[in-house]
């Protein structure tokens, strides 16, 4: 099993019956495949609709539906289409459970950058600042390391994309919640010591008394 | 209320440096024919504000492909090499905005309000030359409003009084951009009689249209 596909696993286990997520192109989405039977989670696209998915047959192209990927999919029955402002109030007003991105850097106070590479160019940001501030639940999926990089810092040294809104990181080899401020070690990959986390992991972090081990 | 109008009489409306609204993500519900004629007129300067700059060869980017936009207000250019390299190479500037920022100052534009207070892009680059306000104890930023000299809508159907519908997620944008700018132009997929639509399907009504362009 790939890396992605370890943290789409776990990422897909977060998610609750009857949940309204929103999710980042990439390792977030890919989490959808492996949702288990009986979970039914509805998905929000921040260019104006809940409830698509991808298209089943050909009769379903429809150049007017679109992901906010920019891919043709299906709005199923009881979704609904809103314009962008409704979009976001639903973002920004909190109605969404949960939002999975990937990220740049994360750090131990719950910051997050995502968007910004200085000296490079910007893709830009998208719906992704008002999806961080808005939503009950902020859930990082990346993987621990870039090219031997650490990626969960003390303090993000690029561009941030929110202040102190991440509840969640899944990595390939860890699971980490925030609590009291701080952030708590609560699983670790088969195989991987928590000396190991230490050793990738800039961020201070506290081990939970109950670490379990990664079930995917 | 709304007049029909060709491309032409529109596009003789559009001056240099104008500012314009593009509604459309990733192009799904911008009127290509009022890009596509505005590329031909090759008018200069523009500011442009959209959601993005869409493709090099569909929606606003064409535009940007033309070297017709001064500068971009959008939410995101990576769909877009060509505005990333004329950002890089400072032929372009581009104000990022966070995109439910960008559409809520749009709508203080067209609904008279001065702006807005928001949590998104506090304590980020997004703050920098902001009022930040604290409201019951929670921080928020102040974001002004914005409008356009004029905008491009695509509606679905569009009667003569300029009341518009919107299909799928072609709405987007469009419902608040039309509300927004000086002069609206509308490129309907299909343009019917006063009381062919059931007024409580209109999602647009007419009195923000200005005109309803035929191609």
């Amino acid at each position: 099993m790939n890396n992605r596909e370890i943290i789409a696993r776990r990422v897909a286990q977060e998610f609750k019956d009857g949940d309204f997520v929103n999710l980042g192109i990439g390792i977030p989405t890919l989490s959808t495949a492996y949702i288990p039977d009986g979970v039914n989670v509805t998905l929000h696209s921040e260019n104006g609709h809940y409830n698509f998915g991808p298209l089943t047959c050909e009769e379903d192209k429809d150049p007017d539906s679109i992901n906010a990927s920019g891919e043709l999919c299906v709005v199923r029955n009881g979704g609904v289409f809103f314009d962008s402002t409704v979009s976001f109030g639903i973002i920004r007003g909190g109605y969404l459970d949960k939002t999975v991105l990937g990220a740049l850097q994360v750090d131990q106070e719950g910051n997050l950058a995502n968007w910004k590479i200085p000296g490079r160019v910007v893709p830009g940001i998208g719906g992704g600042m008002d999806l961080v501030v808005g939503a009950k639940k902020v859930i990082i999926a990346m993987e621990h390391t870039a090219k031997g990089d650490k990626k969960i810092l003390k303090k993000c040294t690029i561009p941030l994309t929110a202040t102190g809104e991440v509840d969640m990181i899944i990595t390939e080899k860890a699971v980490f919640e925030r609590e009291n401020g701080g952030l708590v070690l609560k699983e670790t990959y088969p195989g991987v010591t928590v000396e190991e986390i230490r050793e990738l992991t800039e961020a201070d972090f506290t081990v939970d008394e109950n670490l379990k081990t990664m079930n995917i | 209320m709304a007049k029909i109008i060709s491309i032409k009489e529109a596009m003789d409306m559009i001056q240099d440096g104008m500012s314009i609204m593009i509604a459309g993500f990733l192009a799904v519900g911008t009127p290509e024919i009022l890009v596509d004629a505005l590329v031909e007129k090759n008018t200069k300067n523009h500011t442009l504000i959209a959601i993005s700059t869409a493709y090099p060869n569909k929606g606003s980017g064409k535009l940007v492909v033309n070297k017709q936009i001064k500068k971009a207000i959008v939410s995101h250019i990576g769909t877009n090499p060509e505005a990333g390299r004329q950002y890089i190479n400072n032929e372009m500037e581009i104000e990022f905005v966070p995109q439910g920022t960008l559409v809520e100052r749009i709508r203080c534009g067209g609904f008279g309000m001065g702006g807005f207070l928001t949590p998104t892009g506090v304590g980020t680059e997004i703050e920098e030359g902001k009022q930040r306000i604290s409201v019951d104890g929670k921080d928020y930023l102040l974001e002004k409003h914005l409008r356009a000299d004029i905008a491009f809508i695509r509606a679905h159907k569009a009667d003569k009084n300029g009341n518009l519908t919107y299909r799928k997620a072609a709405r987007n944008s469009n419902m608040v951009m039309a509300t927004a700018a000086d002069i609206t132009f509308v490129v309907a997929d299909e343009i019917v009689e006063v009381g062919d639509l059931d007024q409580d399907e209109i999602m647009t009504p007419g009195i923000f249209v200005d005109y309803l362009v035929q191609g």
